[in-house]
C-alpha cells in the first residue's frame, strides 16, 4: 500500500525545479563554487603527486644533498633569517668533505648556481631570454641531477681542475643560439665572459613550470675564478653506491660535513640534508597545507550554500503549501511530501556538485598541466565530492520537507 | 467493494456526459456514521463554533444534500467526513473504522482510496496536465505507470474530457476543470464521493452539467454527497439535510 515508486518521486522533484529555474540555478552556484575549490586543489596536487611518485625525480638514485638552504627557500620571516645567518660552504669546505668521503661513494657532485637570476647566453648577435640558470659544478652534475649528454662531451677532471672556460648547454640555449650549426667549440659569452662549448644536455623539459632545459654549467673552479667565492655557497650532491648503502653512506656524510664545518658535539648540524624522499615529503607537506586550506575554504562555501539550499526550500514550501494541500487532500503519505521535497533539496545540491566536480576537474587539470603533470580524474574526490552534496542536501532539506510534510492538510489547502 | 464503480470505468466510457433518468436505488450498508460531533476553531480569544453536536448516518447508495446558509458548518462537516480534518468531540466511523483511533498514514490511505474529495475551486495542480492531475491518486497508491495511465485516461474519457487529456488547467473552462476534478475523485474508486459547492465557481449551465455527471455517478452505483446552498442544486439529491448555525436543522428524504 501507498509504495510510490522512488523513479516517480525523482520525477516529480526535478520537475519542479525547473520552474524556478533561476533560482534553481543562484541555490546550486553555492554548491559549485564550494566543490569546485576543493575538487580544483585535489585534482592539482593529485596530478602533481601521482606525476612526482611515478617518474619525476629531482635528484638521481640514491642522491642525497647537503645545503645551505632547506629546499623551499626557508620559509619566510625569521626563520629564513635563521638560515642566512648560516655561513656558506665554502669550495675549500667542499673539498675536504671530498677527501673526507673519498673513493667511496665516488660521485660527489659540487655545484653553485648564479642568484642574480639574470644570467643571459649571448652568441654571434643572438641572445636567449635573461634568467638561464647558470652555475658551476663538476663531472658528477650528470649523474646526481639526471642529466645526459646529447653531443660532445662531459666535464674531465682536468677541467674542474685547470678551471678552463668551457661550458655544458642545455636545448634551450642550444635553439636559441644555434639554429643550424653544430654549437661544439663554439665561444658564447654569459655575464660577459666567454665559455666554449663542449656538449649539450640532451631534452629534460619543464619541472614544476619551470624549464630544466635552459640551463648552462662551466666548472665550479672556473664560476668561482670568474664571479668570486663571495656569498657564493655550494651544494654538495652525493650518490650511495647503492640502496643498501645509501643509510650508511648518509650517516658518514654527515659525520663528515660536521667536521668540515667544524661543529663541536653539542652543536646542531647548521646545513640541510635532502634528498629525493624529503624532497617528496616536502612537496607532500606543503600540498597537504594547501589541501588543509582549501578543505576549510571550501567547507565554508559548503556551509554557506547548505544554508542557501535550505532558505530556498523554505520559500518553496510557503509558496507550495496550497500544492502540498491537494496532495495530501487525495492520499499523500507524510512519507511521500517528505521524500519529494528531500529529493528536490538533493537534485539542487548534486546538480551544484556535479558542476564544481566538472569545473575543479578541469581547473585542476589545467594547473597540472601548466606544471608538466599528467592529467588524472579524481574518482574518488568526485565521490567524496557527489556524497557530501548529498548529505548537504538531505541535512539542509530534512528541515524544510518535515516542515512540508507535516503541514495540516485542511490549512495547507486552505493557503492562498 | 466498488464493483459498481468499476463498471462506470469500463462499460460506459466516453458515455458518461449526456443525460440520465432519475433513478433510486435501496441505501445499502452505513459508510459514515457521525455522533455528537464539534468542531471549535480560536481565533484569538473568540471561540467560534462551527459544530455543536450534529449526528448523522449516510449508507452505501445514498445521493445526500447537505445545505444551509454560509457559516452554517457545511465545509466543516465535508472537511471532516473527508478525513481532511478532525473533530474537536464525538464520533466518526467511516465503514466501521473510528477515524478518531486512525495514524496519519492510516487516515491518508482513506482519503487515497476510500474518499473522493471534489472542491468549489478544483484544486488541480496548476502545472499538471489533465491527466497528470487524475494520475496523482494512483501514483500515491502505488500503481505501475502503465497502469496507472490506463485508468486515469479512461476515466477522463468517462467524464467526457478524452480529447483534453493533456491541458494544463488554465487551458480549460471552469466547468472541464471540475470534470477533471471529479475524474481525480473518481479514478480510485472510492466508497464515496464528497463535493463542497462543486457548482458554486461555474455558471448556472455548466454547474447544471456538472449535477447531471454526479446523476450519472449515482445512478451507476455511488455514493454522493453535495454541499450547495442553491435548491436548485440540491433537487438532485434523494435526502437533504439542512444545517443552521452548527446544528442539523432537518433531515428529509425526497422523491
Ligand atoms: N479555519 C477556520 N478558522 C476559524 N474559523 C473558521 C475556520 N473555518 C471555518 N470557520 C468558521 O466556522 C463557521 C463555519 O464555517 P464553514 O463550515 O466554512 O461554513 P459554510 O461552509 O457553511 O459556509 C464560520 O463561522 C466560519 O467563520
Ligand atoms: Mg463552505
Amino acid at each position: 500500500m501507498n509504495k510510490m515508486s522512488f523513479l516517480e518521486i525523482v520525477r516529480m522533484a526535478l520537475g519542479s525545479l525547473g520552474v524556478n529555474k533561476l533560482r534553481s540555478f543562484l541555490t546550486m552556484s553555492g554548491i559549485t563554487i564550494g566543490v569546485f575549490s576543493i575538487i580544483g586543489v585535489m585534482t592539482a596536487v593529485s596530478a602533481l603527486r601521482s606525476s612526482i611518485e611515478t617518474g619525476i625525480s629531482f635528484l638521481g638514485t640514491n642522491i642525497f644533498q647537503f645545503g645551505k638552504f632547506p629546499v623551499t627557500g626557508g620559509g619566510d620571516g625569521s626563520q629564513r633569517r635563521r638560515y642566512q645567518l648560516r655561513r656558506d660552504i665554502t669550495l675549500a669546505q667542499a673539498m675536504r668533505y671530498q677527501q673526507l668521503m673519498a673513493g667511496n661513494p665516488e660521485v660527489i657532485c659540487l655545484k653553485a648556481f648564479d642568484q642574480e637570476g639574470n644570467s643571459q647566453a649571448v652568441y654571434n648577435g643572438r641572445k636567449t631570454t635573461p634568467g638561464l640558470s647558470f652555475g658551476g659544478t663538476n663531472e658528477h652534475f650528470l649523474a646526481a641531477n639526471q642529466f645526459s649528454i646529447e653531443q660532445g662531451r662531459n666535464f674531465t677532471t682536468d677541467d674542474i681542475e685547470l678551471a678552463r672556460p668551457v661550458i655544458l648547454i642545455g636545448q634551450g640555449i642550444l635553439k636559441k643560439l644555434f639554429l643550424s650549426e653544430s654549437p661544439l667549440g663554439k665561444i658564447i659569452k654569459i655575464k660577459d665572459r666567454t665559455y666554449t662549448v663542449i656538449g649539450t644536455f640532451a631534452e629534460k623539459g619543464t619541472q614544476f613550470g619551470k624549464s630544466q632545459d635552459d640551463i648552462g654549467v662551466v666548472p665550479l673552479t672556473r664560476f668561482l675564478n670568474d664571479f668570486g667565492s663571495e656569498r657564493v655557497t655550494i651544494n654538495i650532491a652525493t650518490q650511495a653506491p647503492s640502496q643498501l648503502a645509501y643509510n650508511e653512506t648518509i650517516e658518514r656524510a654527515i659525520t663528515a660535513m660536521r667536521v668540515v664545518r667544524g661543529l663541536k658535539p653539542e652543536q646542531e648540524n647548521d646545513f640541510e640534508l635532502y634528498s629525493n624522499d624529503s624532497l617528496i615529503a616536502t612537496f607532500a607537506k606543503v600540498a597537504d597545507a594547501i589541501a588543509a586550506g582549501s578543505f576549510v575554504i571550501s567547507g565554508i562555501a559548503l556551509l554557506a550554500a547548505g544554508v542557501g539550499i535550505m532558505n530556498i526550500m523554505l520559500v518553496s514550501v510557503t509558496e507550495r503549501t496550497k500544492e502540498i494541500g491537494i496532495r495530501k487532500s487525495i492520499g499523500a503519505r507524510k512519507k511521500n511530501i517528505l521524500i519529494q521535497f528531500l529529493l528536490e533539496a538533493v537534485a539542487i545540491s548534486l546538480a551544484g556538485g556535479v558542476m564544481g566536480i566538472l569545473l575543479g576537474v578541469a581547473g585542476g587539470n589545467g594547473l597540472a598541466v601548466m606544471l608538466n603533470a599528467s592529467v588524472i580524474f579524481p574518482w574518488n574526490w568526485a565521490a567524496i565530492g557527489l556524497l557530501v552534496c548529498s548529505g548537504i542536501g538531505v541535512g539542509f532539506g530534512f528541515y524544510p520537507a518535515w516542515k512540508a510534510a507535516s503541514l495540516d492538510p485542511i490549512e495547507a489547502l486552505r493557503y492562498e | 467493494m466498488s464493483s459498481s464503480l468499476n463498471s462506470v470505468n469500463t462499460s460506459s466510457a466516453g458515455s458518461l456526459s449526456g443525460t440520465a433518468q432519475r433513478s433510486y436505488r435501496e441505501p445499502g450498508p452505513i459508510v459514515i456514521e457521525i455522533e455528537e460531533v464539534t468542531k471549535l476553531y480560536k481565533m484569538g480569544e473568540e471561540i467560534v463554533h462551527a459544530l455543536r453536536g450534529v449526528a448523522l448516518t449516510v449508507r452505501r447508495n445514498e445521493y445526500l444534500a447537505i445545505m444551509g446558509p454560509s457559516g452554517s458548518g457545511k465545509s466543516t462537516m465535508m472537511n471532516m467526513l473527508g478525513c481532511l480534518d478532525t473533530p474537536t468531540s464525538g464520533h466518526y466511523h467511516f465503514t466501521g473504522k473510528d477515524v478518531s483511533l486512525m495514524s496519519d498514514d492510516e487516515l491518508a490511505d482513506i482519503r487515497n482510496r476510500e474518499i473522493g474529495f471534489v472542491f468549489q475551486t478544483f484544486n488541480l495542480l496548476p502545472r499538471s496536465s489533465s491527466l497528470q492531475n487524475v494520475e496523482l491518486p494512483l501514483i500515491y497508491a502505488g500503481l505501475s505507470p502503465t497502469a496507472r495511465r490506463e485508468k486515469a485516461s479512461q476515466t477522463l474519457r468517462a467524464v467526457g474530457l478524452g480529447d483534453r487529456m493533456s491541458h494544463k488547467p488554465n487551458e480549460l473552462s471552469g466547468g472541464q476543470r471540475q470534470r477533471v476534478a471529479i475524474a481525480r475523485a473518481l479514478v480510485n474508486n472510492p466508497s464515496i464521493i464528497l463535493a463542497d459547492e462543486p457548482t458554486g465557481n461555474l455558471d448556472s449551465k455548466t454547474g447544471e452539467e456538472i449535477m447531471q455527471l454526479l446523476e450519472e455517478l449515482y445512478a451507476l452505483g455511488n455514493t454522493i454527497i453535495v454541499v450547495t446552498h442553491e435548491e436548485d442544486i440540491a433537487r438532485h439529491a434523494r435526502r437533504i439535510v439542512r444545517l443552521r448555525d452548527g446544528l442539523i436543522e432537518s433531515d428529509l428524504r425526497q422523491s
